[in-house]
């Protein structure tokens, strides 16, 4: 049996972010095979329990990413979601969820290298954390 | 070739070329968009991020850029020529020549093998030589259209007779050695040409090093090495070494106002340019230090001064006022600066890197563009147009736009473009349309309540996907899902025989979903829906898994892993699929009449550009007389009367049987939405009337400011620059001798309160000092200024004061020149100004005759509550604030209403004249249909689940959800809604959802992983 394999689940605009893993394919830029990636219109879109519901479902990680404060194609939908996600941080701590396990970040449209920055980063610390285990959906 | 009516060809596919072809595309005007290089977008992809939001470039331009290679109204032709316009305006027969691809668009599918085969290694144009491309490429990464062309002056086969290496690898036999260039005719109704400019090249400037030495080097190349995409990935470095800069110098004024090579005109954009480079710079590398050696900071647009303040004191960007005079390169390859400083001082620093911020200059070849067009060049070589006729060349039905006809940044050249498409519309066919749904006329098959019956196609894209992923295991594995009622694999799922395949398969199977996993949906999912349309099926009921950007390219060396990954991927599209439903565009009709509040310069052109196009105007005034601040403005630089101009305009206005005008009028309550607006107003009768309309534009202007400093009110001889201006007209200048004239600029500008550049004042007080010049040649005349901002053409008109001897004293806010009066008792006393000379260092006492202040132009108090009344932003100077500051600059957020002139923010008239015809063209796109479509994914409500809280409401950017009072519950205006989802996910209740990313079908996708096995449930 190989190494245990975490598996992230990308929850992406799709005017910024989406765009930047598109650029990073196109670049040929290689990252980790871990993520699954879901597009939404917005990051304002977000609903935090799509975070929950996914960690339920056996995700190991989730990364939520917009476009850049200022950059939104929705004019404010990334800061709509900007607050939502620092109330939802400290929720999920006090549950036992590692802070590590959900992570947020700002892709632009141009920037390949930078989302396969990201995801290698997400997968490397979820990886550390091992599988999740907290609210996991038993049988 | 069939004549065309009702077209306009737009020449130069650059951002205004775009902006023109997309507005006249929405209002049912055919358009031939013609380009010279293989690709559209222009300038703008080469930019990294753009100041003063440093929004990144690419994100705000792809989206245009596939909306108008999508757009079934317009035609590209691309590496095209236009050669020859001849005709009559309104029936123009222009002659085009599409250059030779060498590869068939139709057959090519982007696969990229040609150019990884191709042996001949040229230097890549976009990258600014930093990189290499092949000759046979496409022109950058996003190029639109994707496809691959041939550079026949580089393909060996094209030019010894040998290799054919393309043509043996690629998979489509798209290479067409063959193809020959081909002269075609367009007739057209109108012509706009948008060529826009070329950076400068700075080879002639010797003493700077460019070229000689390694690490100098300009914007644009250090611009494509800041940009994430660019050839070095946004990590700056030298080339001499390969080490990441720590000290950066930027050099302003390199090609532009510079006598000696005949630029003297200021670039416009270049020191936001440089003052963008040096934030983004600092941004990527927190140690780099970043020095700007300038004459003046010209931070004139809105909200530029405040970009300025915080590269000052957030990134501690150095800024020096000097000339510099060398660069010389030092063994370790830096290189030392010599500048000179106003007093003559001359000083010594050296850089690791220097960057030239060289200026905007006419397209190489528009003297020959011109001579074959028939149209005017200025003297500098860009095309020639008038102050209040900004969009028209010297021939009729040929307009304008972009930087053209002078240097612009982004915002500008799309105003531009909006309004040559007003101007434009003078000579095309006024009648509405209906837009159509799409769909190619085949019924809707009816699909609710049927068990999903799900298609799954997965592409090879030749060896993109198939090199990696093994698409026949996928194919089997989605196969085996769940309501997967078919599922085979295609080579290129995008080739027209492919798409019949597609259409074919719903038809034998009798599908009710289609799932393709190919490529991104960004680029690819308006085609497939348009497909399966053609095949019955609603568009909607499609879904997209990206296994090529996300899976074979992004895993190359891990073919298992790419393989897994496709299957989840098509997993997941097959369980977003499966909750799919049949989404409807519903018409909203258009009112056709506009509302135009305001009845200024900007509000009457605005007006005048809509009736003529064959649409009722209402113009709203609350002053007795139309006009606005324009009546205060006598004269021009290129001599043209401001005040004939006006009276022919208000003439117009009166006079034209479309626009109805109220004067001394107030706007009681406006309510509705884009199509379907109301308005209740109070004329100069106190009577109230209703009013109806589909569009609005603002244009309430802006007010002078009114300052106490300076002893401004205490004497008859401190006037502003406006009462100046009219005091040269009528002559009523101060009894007595008039040999002391100082002028104070920036007053209430640019300072605490007022932290913007209020734009025109610099330009309009050189005006006003060298119509004094005329009329007291022997005043001696004193400028107190902090940066002198005469940018674009105005800047010779400064270079004439200064040369007529006209003295300018620098100060700062800390240094301000201060004002006594001589006798504080003699309401037309004298006034003692003192300044401090930095030149001099000491102190100047000028007993001035007359002193002139440039005030600042302030927002009206009023704006707010109108601001209210249509729930549109103001921004925190208290203008309008428009949708988007580069791509949307004359849009409010909120659909159907536009805003121009010095409502915006401080203009002057030419540009507001410009601005009015955009807010036109732009309330045209929508006045023109008869209805329009709203968005199928928008969001809805369940009513029995809403508690009217309101929160959704506060969130909404577009004022699109409202809880309606009497029953207390969320309501969505279908018209309005951009459907982000923003409201979905701030519901409390739950009452809300997102048609197409409903939260069952994100749902389904987040369980479609879940695996049971022994221990549980592990995905």
């Amino acid at each position: 049996m190989s190494e245990w394999q975490p598996r992230i689940l990308a929850i992406l605009c799709n005017w910024c972010s989406y765009a930047g893993a598109d650029l990073a394919g196109v670049s040929r830029i290689q990252y980790p095979p871990n993520i699954r990636v879901v597009r939404v219109p917005c990051s304002g879109r977000v609903d935090p329990l799509f975070i929950l519901k996914s960690l339920q479902a056996g995700f190991d990680g989730v990364l939520v990413s917009g476009c850049h404060p200022g950059d939104c194609h929705y004019i404010s939908g990334n800061y709509v979601a900007r607050r939502r996600f620092a109330i939802l941080k400290p929720l999920l701590e006090f549950v036992g969820i590692e802070p590590d396990r959900v992570q947020f970040s700002w892709i632009s449209a141009g920037e390949g290298e930078r989302f396969a920055t990201v995801v290698t980063k997400v997968v490397e610390d979820v990886r550390k954390l091992g599988p999740s285990k907290r609210i996991v959906k038993k049988a | 070739m069939k004549k065309s009516r009702n077209s306009v060809l737009v020449l130069g596919a650059g951002i205004a070329g775009i902006q023109a072809s997309l507005d006249l595309a929405e209002m049912g005007v055919g358009v031939h968009l013609v380009e010279g290089t293989p690709t559209i977008g222009g300038r703008m992809p080469q930019l990294d991020k753009t100041f003063p939001t440093n929004d990144c470039s690419m994100c705000i331009l792809s989206p245009k850029m596939s909306e108008c290679v999508r757009h079934p109204l317009i035609t590209l032709h691309i590496k095209s020529s236009l050669e020859k316009i001849e005709g009559a305006p309104g029936d123009f027969r222009c002659t085009v020549i599409e250059r030779a691809k060498y590869v068939d668009p139709v057959k090519c599918v982007s696969c990229g093998l040609c150019e990884e085969k191709c042996p001949v290694k040229i230097d890549d144009v976009f990258d600014e030589g930093l990189r290499k491309t092949k000759a046979i490429s496409r022109y950058f990464l996003q190029s639109i259209p994707s496809e691959y062309t041939i550079n026949a002056g580089h393909c060996l086969y094209l030019t010894k007779g040998v290799c054919r290496l393309c043509e043996k690898v690629c998979p489509t036999g798209a290479i067409n050695y063959g193809d020959m260039d081909r002269e075609i005719e367009l007739n057209v109704n109108a012509v706009i040409l948008a060529t826009g400019i070329d950076p400068y090249d700075p080879i002639g400037f010797g003493h700077f090093g460019y070229r000689r030495y390694s690490n100098v080097v300009t914007s644009l190349e250090f611009e494509r090495m800041l940009s994430a995409s660019g050839p070095l990935s946004g990590h700056v470095a030298r080339a001499s070494d390969g080490r990441a800069p720590e000290n950066i110098a930027f050099i302003q004024c390199v090609g532009s106002r510079d006598i000696s090579i005949d630029r003297n005109y200021c670039s416009s954009a270049c020191c936001m340019f440089a003052i963008k480079q040096s934030i983004i710079a600092r941004e990527h590398n927190r140690d780099l230090s970043a020095t700007i050696f300038y004459m003046d900071i010209r931070a004139f647009g809105k909200d530029f001064d405040r970009y300025y303040e915080k590269a000052q004191e957030q990134y501690g960007v150095e800024f020096v006022r000097s000339k510099v005079a060398e660069v010389r390169e030092l063994r370790n390859g830096n290189l030392e600066l010599k500048y000179t400083f106003e007093n003559g001082d001359i000083q010594h620093r050296e850089f690791d890197m220097v960057v030239l911020s060289i200026g905007l200059q006419p397209r190489a070849g528009s003297r020959e563009l011109s001579g074959k067009l028939d149209i005017g060049l200025n003297r500098f070589g860009f095309c020639r147009s008038d102050t209040f006729r900004p969009l028209n060349t010297t021939r009729d039905g040929v307009f304008v736009c972009g930087a053209m006809n002078g240097p612009k940044d982004n915002p500008e050249s799309v105003v531009s473009a909006s309004g040559a498409v007003a101007g434009a519309m003078e000579y095309l066919d006024a009648a509405r349309y209906e837009p159509s749904a799409g769909g190619g006329g085949v019924p809707e098959k009816h699909v609710t309540g049927e068990r999903p019956r799900i298609g799954v196609f997965v592409c090879h894209c030749g060896i993109n996907i198939a090199g990696v992923v093994d698409v026949k295991d996928v194919a089997a594995y989605a196969a085996g899902l769940p309501n997967v009622e078919h599922a085979e694999n295609v080579v290129y799922a995008c080739s027209t025989d492919c798409l019949e395949t597609i259409k074919s398969r719903v038809a034998e199977h009798d599908l009710n979903r289609v799932v393709v996993a190919a490529c991104t949906p960004r680029t690819h999912e308006p085609l497939f829906r348009q497909t399966i349309s053609e095949a019955g099926l609603n568009p909607y009921l499609f879904e997209m898994a990206n296994i090529r950007d996300q899976c074979s390219w992004a895993h190359m060396d891990e073919p298992e892993q790419a393989t897994s990954k496709s299957k989840d991927l098509v997993e997941m599209a097959v369980a977003k699929a499966r909750g799919l439903t049949p989404l409807e565009r519903l018409p909203i009709e258009i009112d056709p009449e506009a509302l135009v509040i305001g009845g200024g310069l900007s509000g009457m052109s605005a007006a005048l550009s809509i009736a003529d196009a064959g649409h009722d105007v209402y113009l709203v005034e609350r002053a007795e007389d139309l006009g606005g601040n324009m009546r205060d403005i006598f004269f021009n630089f290129d001599g043209s009367d401001p005040q004939e101009f006006l009276s022919g305009l208000i003439d117009r206005v009166l006079g034209h049987n479309r626009i109805k005008v109220w004067r001394k009028a107030s706007i009681e309550d406006i309510t509705g939405y884009v199509g379907n607006f109301r308005t209740k107003l109070t004329g100069e009768s106190g009577e109230l009337e209703e009013l109806s309309h589909g569009a609005v534009v603002v244009a309430t202007g802006g007010q002078e400011h009114e300052t106490e400093e300076y002893q401004y009110g205490r004497s008859s001889r401190v006037v502003t620059q406006k009462e100046f201006e009219r005091m040269l007209h009528d002559g009523s200048f101060p009894a007595g001798r008039l040999r002391e004239v100082v002028m104070i600029q920036c007053v209430g500008s640019r300072e605490e309160g007022r932290m913007y550049c209020s734009r025109i004042c610099c330009s309009k007080a050189v005006k006003n000092a060298l119509q004094l010049r005329k009329r007291k040649p022997r005043a001696n005349i004193y400028f107190a200024v902090r940066d002198v901002r005469t940018y674009g053409f105005a800047e010779e008109h400064y270079s004439e004061l200064r040369d007529s001897g006209a003295l300018f004293f620098r100060y700062t806010p800390d240094s301000k020149p201060t004002a006594e009066l001589i006798d504080p008792e003699d309401p037309h006393s004298r006034v003692r100004v003192t300044v401090l000379d930095p030149v001099l260092e000491k102190e100047v006492v000028i007993d001035a005759d007359l002193l002139v202040l440039a005030t600042a132009i302030d927002a009206l108090p009023e704006n707010l509550k109108l601001a209210r009344m249509l729930k549109v932003p103001l921004n925190s100077d208290g203008m309008f604030l428009e949708a988007h500051v580069k791509l949307r600059p004359v849009d409010f957020a909120t659909e159907g209403i536009f805003v121009c002139g010095l409502a915006h923010g401080p203009k002057d008239m030419s540009e507001s004249l410009v601005q009015a015809r955009a807010a036109a063209g732009r309330a045209l796109t929508f006045l023109r249909k008869k209805s329009i479509l709203a968005e199928g994914t928008i969001a809805e409500v369940r009513r029995e689940r809403c508690s009217g809280c309101g929160y959704c409401q506060a969130v909404c950017a577009y004022s699109a959800i409202e809880v309606d009072p009497e029953e207390q519950v969320a309501v969505v205006n279908d018209a309005l809604c951009k459907g982000c989802g923003a409201c979905v996910a701030s519901c409390r209740c739950g009452a809300l959802d997102l048609r197409g990313f409903s939260n069952i079908q994100l749902y389904s996708v987040f369980n479609s992983l879940v695996r049971e096995t022994a221990e549980g449930v592990v995905n």
